[in-house]
């Protein structure tokens, strides 16, 4: 028993990193349509700003002001880079995030010369426990727990509130939504405030855990739970839950028995398999065009 | 000369519990024109749909020039559900792409407009030559095949004079009123050499000087080139002018047909259409 | 109309011709001034215009939009690689694992039967198609399953497969045939700018020729409207499979071409980032239009490798600013870049070509004028 928990808890802790990222896009895609590459570099900046910000700060203020910063540039970019595009093809948004990220990654190379930076520890969460007689951060341990307790403070804000049944309205029909009232755009950027937000408290965890941040840190993180997020059906926020916990397990079941090389490998050809057995992924709802 | 071009033949299309159309049987002899009306959600272009290969049938046949192009009986889940009948009555299952029925010799033209829109009017019909090629890619690429390409080029010039577009050949396709739209659709998928043409609702949007146009063009076409023609409409005047025959859908369901005087006084079509009173 | 076709060729060998002759003026020139970036500018930039014209073939003219670019690019600068180094260098070169399995160079069997110089280039050439026609057989696998997935589904499908051919190129079960991890070096490259040319502007002109052919007119009715295209007797299955094996084709050789450029390959660069570039290349060119992609290799490849190099640089600083510093002419070129996406949506060119705008001018000027 111990022996299988201490190889499943990095496994979970990293799935529940992922899903804390994989909600961001899902939730994004579910009423824009739109693959918003730029996610993992957002995920990745909340890491550089931590990182500079315990030089000026105590880290009780550093992580606020991080996740301040962090939803503040998402924010910024949807409202720059996505909100223009609004009535363009589908492709020209695409485009236009991949283009932010390229620049998010050329700005945070210039700022921090491309060096892989130190990740602060936070205290109390990079402390050293031991479950089971295994040796691991209690990061470890609190990720799954924070991860279920942000995504049930989720589901409650998109089932209870005024806002959250927009967010619903909006992903059912874009148009329909906005012609029966809903101030479309505010919708929107509370989507990318959320989950930029779910990003900076992905991304606190993630680094703790990982400890170096660099400029292109966040693209495999980010591209895998892109994958968690198809995997559970996209614009599915179970889905993109069980879709990161199922990554993340297997990816650390495959570390385990010595194929470390494979494990991104792996998480592709588990997206691949998917998408060609079930093209809308385990929660997907199927879109047909009429004809 | 009553040879028999496309026959539906016990169809139903049935989409989770909603049955779309039911138990269809459908016969279009050469040479005739054979409409197919009812209310609105009545299942008309599912109907073209099964036909031309977008949707597979739930259950039943299809069979073109005498040749069974389609066929299917309930599998799977479908099993239980299935809610029509002649279960049981057929065991294959034959699913072309709507891409190989066309090929066959069977083009339509969509209700709502599908052009190429960055495409001019001229390529817009010269594209739909492009299944009859019989150059390879490469030979193609290196314009090895300059005399089919000549002879295409020349039959698509005929077709655009044909429909009256030929003035206006190099206009980006969108860029044309409806009505003249509408006609580009015809040309196009009568630049695949069908024998059988599929009219999906010709005249909608026009006015009733351009259907009356439309309507002595398709009777042109019809003769000129030998066609078969199976339409939907909602234009009551095109369809009794033209039609030899008349089928009417009414809730996924076959309730009359006959020549259009048949049509016009049969009483079950004129309820369909203005509806019944409850209690009379 | 037919002899307007043949035109297409005569005039496509023409243009490769004069270019290659410029390219040895320019080399020239480059060579008295001393201006080596010029240099690099040129060759860089015309691989990376077969690349863009490539992916633009998948994108632009068939609506698939395909972000596999860098696995096939791998592939070709790979095989590239490992089929051309010289068999008395491959110890050095796969120094880990005995000089490797692959114990020939296919220049080297030219050269045997041909003579040095002719066989080995001979040999070189040949090598470029065998990329091509490796990375076409790859794209032809991995096509099967992905090219029945819509468009941003497609997308990710093939971003993943780049990824995989990554993973497998550097595993280290292979390594005796790919180096593992370790640098592909010391193979024969073409020391002058003409070779390229020649080479992609061949390439280029076999794509302008099949995008106008009855082919390319089918590709783009199905990046137009699919549901019509099916209709209109179109197989959506085969003919997305030719373009995605063409386009594969010429990625795989555009990579060797690439491997040669860089004179060392080594799998970890070949990223995703590495696609996102030339995908932007394409855009800004415009999405459709070859001679727009063209243009924007070069565009691309100057801004990033030559004309904004002096905003790296610390000492330029005005007064007491310190913006210039290394990796600043990235974010300005990467601001560029944005400022085209969301202003100048159709890129440089549109979907028209230059002869387009040479010829139609007045008349379209007009009526767009009239139009507005």
């Amino acid at each position: 028993m111990g022996q299988v928990l201490s190889t499943l808890l990095p496994g979970i802790s990293v799935g529940g990193q992922y899903a804390l990222i994989a909600l961001g896009y899902t939730m994004v895609y579910g009423i824009l349509r739109l693959i918003n590459f730029a996610h993992g570099d957002i995920f990745t900046v909340a890491g550089f700003v931590m990182f500079y910000a315990v030089t000026a700060m105590p880290v009780q203020l550093a992580i606020p002001f991080t996740i301040a910063i962090t939803v503040l540039l998402g924010f910024t970019v949807e409202r720059l880079a996505y909100k223009p595009l609004r009535s363009a093809p589908r492709m020209s948004v695409m485009i236009s995030a991949i283009g932010v990220s390229y620049l998010l990654q050329n700005l945070m190379w210039y700022i921090t010369g491309g060096q892989p930076q130190q990740y602060p520890v936070i205290p109390w969460i990079s402390d050293s426990i031991s479950v089971f007689g295994a040796e691991t951060k209690r990061v470890t341990v609190i990720t799954p727990i924070l991860t279920i307790v942000l995504i049930l403070a989720l589901v409650a804000l998109i089932k209870k509130t005024r806002i959250g049944m927009a967010m619903r309205a909006a992903s059912r029909d874009f148009e329909t939504a906005r012609l029966m009232g809903i101030k479309i755009n505010s919708v929107i950027s509370f989507t990318f405030i959320i989950g930029s937000f779910l990003a900076a408290v992905g991304s606190f965890l993630f680094f703790s855990n990982y400890s170096t941040v660099s400029p292109t840190v966040g693209t495999m993180p980010g591209l895998k739970a892109f994958v968690a997020a198809v995997f559970g059906g996209i614009g599915s926020i179970p889905g993109a839950v069980v879709g990161g916990f199922i990554i993340g397990i297997c990816e650390n079941i495959i570390r385990g028995l010595g194929y470390s090389t494979f494990s991104d490998a792996f998480t592709f050809a588990l997206l691949i398999v998917v998408l060609f057995v079930k093209p809308t992924g385990l929660f997907g709802e199927k879109l047909e065009e009429k004809v | 000369m009553s040879e028999n071009v496309l026959k539906i033949e016990n169809v139903t299309m049935q989409f989770g519990g909603v049955v779309a159309v039911d138990n269809m049987n459908l016969e279009i002899n050469q040479g005739e024109i054979v409409a197919l009306i009812g209310p609105n959600g009545a299942g008309k272009t599912t109907a073209f749909n099964v036909v031309t290969g977008v949707y597979q049938p739930t259950n039943g046949a299809v069979w073109f020039q005498g040749e069974k192009i389609v066929e299917n009986h309930p599998q799977g889940k479908m099993k239980q559900q299935y809610k029509g009948q002649h279960a049981g009555e057929y065991t294959g299952v034959r699913a072309p792409a709507p891409d190989a029925i066309t090929k066959l010799g069977m083009a339509r033209t969509f209700q709502n407009i599908r052009l190429w829109k960055s495409q001019t009017v001229f390529d817009n019909v010269l594209i739909a030559k492009h299944c009859r090629t019989h150059s390879n890619f490469l030979s193609a690429a290196l314009r090895l095949n300059h005399k089919e390409e000549r002879a295409q080029r020349r039959h698509v010039e005929e077709l655009l004079e044909l429909v009256g577009l030929a003035d206006v050949k190099d206009e980006l396709a969108t860029s044309l009123p409806y009505g003249k739209q509408r006609r580009l659709e015809i040309a196009r998928a009568l630049a695949t050499e069908p024998k059988l043409l599929l009219l999906d609702e010709p005249a909608a949007g026009m006015n009733p000087q351009e259907t009356g146009e439309l309507t002595a063009f398709i009777g042109e076409i019809r003769s000129r080139l030998g066609l078969t023609i199976f339409l939907i409409e909602h234009h009551m005047d095109l369809v009794m002018d033209i039609s030899d025959r008349i089928y009417v859908l009414d809730f996924g369901e076959l309730i009359a047909q006959g020549t259009p005087a048949e049509i016009q006084n049969n009483q079950r079509v004129i309820d369909a259409y203005l509806g019944v009173a409850e209690d009379a | 109309m037919e002899t307007k076709r043949d035109k297409t060729i005569f005039w496509g060998l023409v243009l490769i011709a004069a270019f290659s002759v410029l390219s040895l003026g320019a080399e020239a020139a480059a060579g008295a001034t001393g201006q080596t970036l010029l240099m690099t500018v040129l060759k860089k930039g015309t691989v990376y215009a077969l690349l863009a014209v490539s992916m633009n073939l998948l994108n632009g003219f068939t609506g698939l939009f395909s972000l596999g670019q860098a696995g096939f690019m791998l592939i070709g600068a790979y095989t590239y690689a490992i089929l051309t180094i010289p068999v008395a260098k491959r110890a050095g070169v796969y120094q880990y694992y005995d000089g490797g399995i692959v114990q020939f160079s296919i220049p080297e069997a030219f050269s045997g039967v041909l003579g040095d110089l002719v066989g080995g280039v001979v040999g070189m050439v040949v090598t470029l198609v065998i990329c091509g026609l490796l990375a076409a057989f790859f794209g032809w696998l991995i096509g099967l399953p992905v090219l029945r997935l819509k468009s941003d589904y497609l997308a990710i499908a093939t971003l993943g497969f780049a990824e995989i051919i990554r993973t497998f190129i550097q595993y280290e079960s292979f390594a005796p045939l790919t180096n593992g991890s370790n640098t592909l070096r010391q193979y024969p490259t073409f020391k002058h700018l003409y070779p390229y040319v020649i080479i992609v502007g061949l390439c280029i002109l076999g794509i302008v020729l099949l995008v106008n052919s009855t082919y390319g007119r089918a590709f783009k009715a199905i990046r137009d409207d699919e549901i019509a295209a099916e209709a209109m007797g179109i197989n959506l299955a085969k003919h997305k499979m030719l373009s995605f094996i063409i386009s594969s084709f010429f990625a795989g050789l555009g990579g060797g071409l690439l491997a040669m450029y860089m004179s060392s390959v080594q799998a970890k660069g070949f990223t995703v980032a590495m696609t996102y570039e030339i995908l932007l290349m394409v855009v800004i060119g415009g999405i459709g239009s070859i001679s727009g992609s063209i243009i924007a290799s070069y565009l691309f490849i100057g801004c990033s490798e030559w004309w904004l190099r002096f905003l790296d640089d610390p000492g330029n600083n005005p007064g007491n600013l310190k913006l210039l510093a290394p990796g600043f002419r990235m974010v300005v070129f990467s601001v560029f870049i944005m400022i085209v996406v969301l202003f100048f949506r159709r890129g440089l060119m549109g979907e028209k070509e230059l002869p387009d705008l040479l010829r139609r001018k007045p008349r379209k000027a007009g009526k767009e004028a009239a139009g507005k």
